[in-house]
């Protein structure tokens, strides 16, 4: 039987001679990423139930000042900086960070062109459009940003590796603190170990490291740093996928802990 | 014996269609086998084009349920026979004929890149020093077959046909070789962003995923690549570093 109708240049958006659910990933990404984003534009603006205790949301750290009416405990700051917008809340000073270095992240970035911009919507499947400029020219040239945003992205993770050691030490009933163990501990020991797992992975560290040279043998802290780098680098997206879920995990058991729906669950 | 029906693309580069062959199929068979089998009993004319059936010279290329593979390696029973499995040459190549198409402008493209230039010799003899862990890197490239199928699902030329500002995956591969050995002095880097295109690649890995070789290609050459262009023509701070570094 002959097949006139099938042509081998039909570029038609959505095209593709695959039999198998390719829209099934980019879709995935699509929900995960919009959930996320939408979450962290709420979380941002609604400024309440950030802290429990000896627990500090991820997404309000660091934590440079407290919203007016709350005193958590955690504000590097003694309050709202006067010349600051009454409008601007603390956290939205802060998550231009890691939000930035996850949106020009390499792994994300393929990711995303694909879900969101069909640029493609899967291998062998056609494009909406016919023009393309590439990240080779304005305005995606600006990923190239990636490194800089790689430098305050490891300054968070010693952030947040620090909120995770201030989550063991809780209020005594005396005005002291004392060592101790919760759930929201584990949560956000968790959190600084995944975020650190896809920071350190990070392919421009891998590059800084060692990445940047032809030869490493004769420089054994680079080689040993470089491939530590590469090892959690061929899991990137793993690490991506795991931190993004975890951290907001993260901010929903604080923010359910604040609001009295869960009790804490003290170990130690 | 069971049977399978191959919806093959029959035509030349003015016209053509697909055409349904059936034929019989056993266990261990693969796509070329079939392919060879319709050749040899219905379509004595199917232009085909291949060499080792040991997946190793690369020449047969061609994409099976819309999936760039080499036919020699891809087991029938690693996909679905209840319905027609189209056999289609690549896309992002001339067709000559049926599943042949013309990859030459894969090789005028590798031409154009700066070949090996090594440092001096290291020893009297003519002969070179250097260390395994330095050749690591670059030894996974040289698995390369130059199948061309990562080249093919490439959408930048698939998709965009910018084979004029674009050499591809493959060669993003070699380049990487070569830029990265330990023993290499020449600088790649102005024609990778200026007339190789690598800025077009936006990492969406199709390239990787196709390789028969199973090189990293996004991963382990195409981003350190790109890191090493932003180096030279993207970082302010790396650019202030070279004007004030004392010359060596
Ligand atoms: S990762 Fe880059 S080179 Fe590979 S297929 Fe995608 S756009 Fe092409
Ligand atoms: S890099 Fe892989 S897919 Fe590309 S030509 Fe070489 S072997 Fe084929
Ligand atoms: S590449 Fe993913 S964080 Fe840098
Ligand atoms: S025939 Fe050589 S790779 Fe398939």
């Amino acid at each position: 039987m002959n097949h006139p109708e099938l042509t081998l240049t039909d570029r038609r958006f959505g095209q593709t001679r695959r039999h198998d659910a390719w829209w099934l990933q980019p879709l995935a990404v699509f929900l995960g990423l919009s959930v996320f984003g939408l979450y962290s534009l709420w979380v941002v603006f609604q400024g309440d139930h950030y802290h429990h205790g000896p627990y500090l949301s991820p997404f309000y750290a660091p934590l440079l000042f407290d919203p007016a009416g709350h005193i958590s405990g955690h504000s590097w700051l003694a309050g709202r900086p006067d010349w600051l917008p009454l409008w601007v809340p603390p956290s939205l000073l802060i998550l231009w960070a890691p939000l930035g270095f996850r949106f020009t992240c390499y792994y994300y970035r393929g990711a995303y062109y694909k879900a969101f911009w069909a640029d493609p919507p899967s291998c062998t499947v056609s494009e909406p459009r016919k023009e393309y400029r590439g990240e080779g020219s304005f305005p995606l040239i600006i990923q190239n940003v990636h490194r800089y945003f790689l430098y305050f992205a490891l300054i968070f993770v010693v952030i947040l590796a620090y909120d995770a050691w201030k989550a063991l030490w809780f209020d005594n009933g005396n005005g002291g603190k004392s060592f101790g163990i919760g759930i929201g501990t584990l949560i956000l020991t968790g959190n600084a170990i995944l975020l650190g797992g896809y920071t350190l992975g990070c392919h421009s560290l891998r590059h800084l490291v060692g990445g940047i040279r032809d030869r490493l043998s004769g420089a054994p802290i680079r080689r040993t740093a470089y491939n530590c780098v590469s090892c959690l680098n061929r899991r990137h997206m793993l690490w991506a996928w795991m931190s993004l879920c975890w951290v907001g995990f993260s901010d929903v058991y604080v923010r359910l802990c604040s609001m009295g729906v869960l009790s804490d669950w003290r170990i130690l | 014996m069971a049977t399978a029906t191959f919806r093959i693309w029959r035509g030349d580069a003015n016209e053509g269609k697909f055409v349904d062959y059936e034929t019989e199929v056993s266990e261990g068979m693969v796509v070329l086998d079939a392919v060879h089998k319709i050749q040899a009993e219905q379509a004595n004319d199917l232009a085909v084009r291949w060499n080792c059936k040991a997946g190793k010279c690369g020449s047969c290329s061609a994409e099976v349920n819309g999936n760039p593979k080499l036919m020699c390696m891809t087991r029938l029973n690693e996909i679905p026979l209840d319905a027609p499995v189209t056999v289609e040459p690549m896309h992002a190549f001339p067709l000559i004929k049926d599943l042949v198409t013309d990859v030459s402008w894969n090789f005028e493209v590798k031409k154009k890149i700066k070949p090996f230039n090594p440092r001096p010799a290291d020893a009297d003899d003519g002969t070179w020093r250097m260390a395994q862990e330095d050749i690591d890197r670059v030894q996974e490239f040289r698995k390369c077959i130059e199948c061309y199928l990562c080249q093919d699902v490439c959408h930048v030329l698939r998709e965009h046909d910018l084979h004029d500002k674009f050499i591809g995956p493959r060669f993003f591969v070699y380049a990487a070789a070569l830029e990265m050995h330990p023993l290499d002095t020449e600088n790649r880097l102005e024609e990778l962003k200026n007339t190789d295109g690598i800025g077009y690649c936006n990492i969406t890995k199709c390239c990787t995923k196709v390789c028969p070789e199973h090189i990293t290609i996004t991963d382990n050459a195409i981003i350190p690549l790109k890191e090493r262009v932003v180096d030279q023509f993207y970082d302010p701070i790396k650019k202030l570093f070279r004007i004030f570094r004392p010359k060596q």
